[in-house]
């Protein structure tokens, strides 16, 4: 099997309802002034303009799934008793991601360590990821709010795609990745792609040259600015806890459990759920241990860029795909907070010092 | 976990007994349903458990019966919230779910050879219970074990028959408090941390195991360090809200810890090298 190939941009179509004969396909589709992942049917159309506004992770980790399904039973014979009967389904159809970012892809690998690579792997996740293969779309540079290539990523990533596909004239270049990926460059719309290997290169390059990176070099979080309660104060006074960050988030992978039931059957469901939230971690007491918006935002911000690392060999539970800046209703930047935290110079007195001079 | 490959997947359970320990406290002694998967069963002491009522939703609670005495697993439960209510209105011979063992246990094997001194209050008897029972049926491995437990009022305390048992056992000294003067009780009355501070236990070759509430243990802990106790000798075991119970939905981390898998058992010693949300 070849692992390069070339995709005329007019057999798009035509590629991704291939790609769906056997499986699901997930792909951007333009919806109003929107970019959304949807399950593709012919009816819609797909945007490959820019990164979609969600990410794809809805794919292989659905917002809301049944993790049980439970009935009670009763038998005639023994009216006093009733009995429960549980029912788990983890045989999900094949799926394909179409048309993610690299940002995406990689927002996988982040979550796959903490799902996968486990004693006790969530066997939800672990088999929609088995089946699914990931067919991504490098980008032609930065969109607003970008900085993946400082959190280790780049436009051009290969990390959690199975085929990565750049722009060239009249088309995309495609590479397979992996096994998977390979299996996709057989289809028959995939023409021989060698002529366009240096071009695709040089376009990989010119969109990564061109990518902010809002961090210093090899710059540490200061353990004394990321204690401080008067900066997280300050930079997030004005978040409305609204948790829009997180559910864009790729890699943002908390969720609550909950019962439902209607007579006699009922569902154990699992949906995503956000650390911004204040109920989030309040407990029945009343007793809250992140009562305060800043102390939620710095748990947020120390899971992606310091408890995540620590754990999983300095991997960033974060790959700048922007969304949470480009579409925070009050402009919260989190690659503004965390280049103060990884600033050399960073003072914690100088934010009391700064807090004072807001409030007079 | 049971045996079962998907983790969310809790074990059907009988409820076997029903004990009012307090006016909002129930026990209740279950058996898993698989006769072989209870045969199987092993745990450590200080491991916790999800309890499912199919339809409310599921909660926390330690395992408070010894891995010694395996007839059936023990869960002490305060009526608070959703589940917790709804399991008070379980009765005997009802299915629940269990998903257990989770989470660590205490070091029980490094307390071999050494005092131990537990301290507790309130429902927080809970996960000391099942320690103390299992260093009863291997009492020659430790040496001293002084029991200080307290309640706001004598009708709070929990495993009344324990308690009793514990004190007639010339091994055991334990001291039993209440907050205030209450008509009948005539043993000592003042808050947990003020009787740790009048018993002065000595912190020589002792390990201190305290669980309580949280303002409880707070004091506790100052009073442990007064007594010169090494951080890596006070252990505490710890709650949060906790949904998954396996490390993977992120609501009771301490920085890259979680409670439910990491924990719940931690010496201050580790808790100290953690972050806080302070």
């Amino acid at each position: 099997m070849a692992d390069k190939g070339y995709l005329p941009k007019e057999k798009i179509k035509e590629f991704v309802e291939a790609l769906g004969k056997d499986a699901a396909v997930y792909a951007p589709c333009l919806e109003g002034d929107t970019i959304i992942f949807r399950q593709y049917t012919p009816d819609k159309e797909i945007s490959l303009d820019r990164p979609a506004n969600t990410p794809p992770k809805g794919a292989i980790y659905p917002q809301c799934e049944t993790l049980l399904s439970f009935e009670f039973k009763k038998d005639a014979a023994t009216p006093q008793k009733m009995d429960v009967e549980l029912k788990a389904n983890t045989d999900f159809p094949k799926a394909v991601v179409f048309g993610g970012r690299p940002c995406d892809a990689k927002g996988f690998t982040v979550i796959d360590r903490v799902f996968v690579n486990t004693d006790t792997a969530d066997p939800y996740y672990k088999k929609r990821r088995e089946n699914t293969t990931i067919v991504t779309k490098c980008c032609n540079g930065p969109y607003a709010g970008c900085f993946c290539v400082g959190v280790g990523g780049g436009p051009a990533s290969r990390e959690g795609s199975d085929v990565v596909m750049t722009e060239v004239e009249g088309g995309y270049y495609l590479e397979a990745v992996t096994d998977k990926g390979k299996a996709v460059m057989s289809l028959p719309m995939i023409q021989d792609g060698s002529s366009y290997e240096a071009k695709a290169k040089q376009a990989n390059e010119k969109a990564t040259a061109a990518v902010r990176n809002p961090f210093p070099a090899d710059a540490k979080i200061s353990p004394e600015l990321f204690d401080s309660g008067d900066f997280w104060e300050r930079v997030v006074d004005k978040c409305l806890s609204c948790g829009a960050c997180t559910f864009l988030c790729p890699t943002c992978y908390c969720f609550n459990i909950t019962d439902e039931q209607a007579i006699t059957t009922g569902e154990r469901i699992r949906s995503w759920d956000s650390c911004m939230f204040q109920h989030f971690t309040l407990e029945t007491s009343g007793h809250n241990p992140r009562p305060a918006k800043y102390k939620r935002f710095r748990n947020r911000v120390g899971h992606k860029f310091a408890y995540y690392p620590e754990k999983y060999d300095g991997a960033i539970a974060c790959t700048g795909c922007g969304r949470c800046i480009r579409y925070c209703p009050v402009s919260v930047d989190i690659s503004e907070i965390v280049g103060y935290l990884k600033d050399p110079k960073a003072d914690p007195k100088q934010w009391a010092a700064d807090k004072k001079d807001a409030k007079n | 976990m049971t045996g079962n490959e998907n983790p969310y997947l809790p074990e059907l359970a009988t409820v076997m007994k029903v004990i009012d320990e307090t006016p909002n406290i129930k026990s209740f002694q279950v058996v898993f349903n698989d006769t072989e998967k209870m045969k199987n069963f092993k745990f450590e002491p200080g491991q916790v458990g999800q309890l499912s009522v199919f339809g409310v939703g599921e909660s926390t609670f330690v395992i408070n019966s010894p891995p010694t005495r395996m007839d059936y697993l023990q869960f002490s439960v305060m009526k608070a919230g959703e589940v917790t209510t709804a399991l008070h209105g379980i009765y005997e011979g009802d299915v629940i779910g269990v998903r257990a063992p989770l989470g660590n246990c205490f070091p029980y094997q490094d307390m071999k050879g050494k005092n131990i001194l537990f301290v507790g209050g309130g429902i927080g008897l809970a996960p000391l219970r099942t320690l103390i029972l299992y260093m009863l049926d291997n009492r020659a491995d430790y040496k001293d074990i002084t029991i200080i437990y307290g309640s706001r009022t004598p009708p709070d305390l929990c495993y009344k028959d324990d308690l009793k048992e514990w004190e007639e056992r010339s091994d055991v000294n334990l001291i039993l408090t209440v907050d205030n003067e209450f008509p009948g009780w005539e043993k000592r009355t003042g808050f947990v941390p003020t009787v740790l501070k009048e018993e002065a236990p000595k912190s020589d070759n002792t390990i201190a195991i305290t669980c309580g509430p949280p303002i409880m243990i707070k004091f506790v802990l100052q009073g442990l360090a007064e007594l010169k106790f090494p951080e890596e000798n006070i252990i505490t075991t710890l709650e949060a809200r906790m949904k998954c119970g396996i490390g993977l939905c992120g609501r009771c981390n301490l920085g890259h810890k979680y409670i439910c898998k990491d924990g719940p058992v931690f010496s201050l010693k580790q808790l100290k090298e953690l972050p806080s949300d302070e």
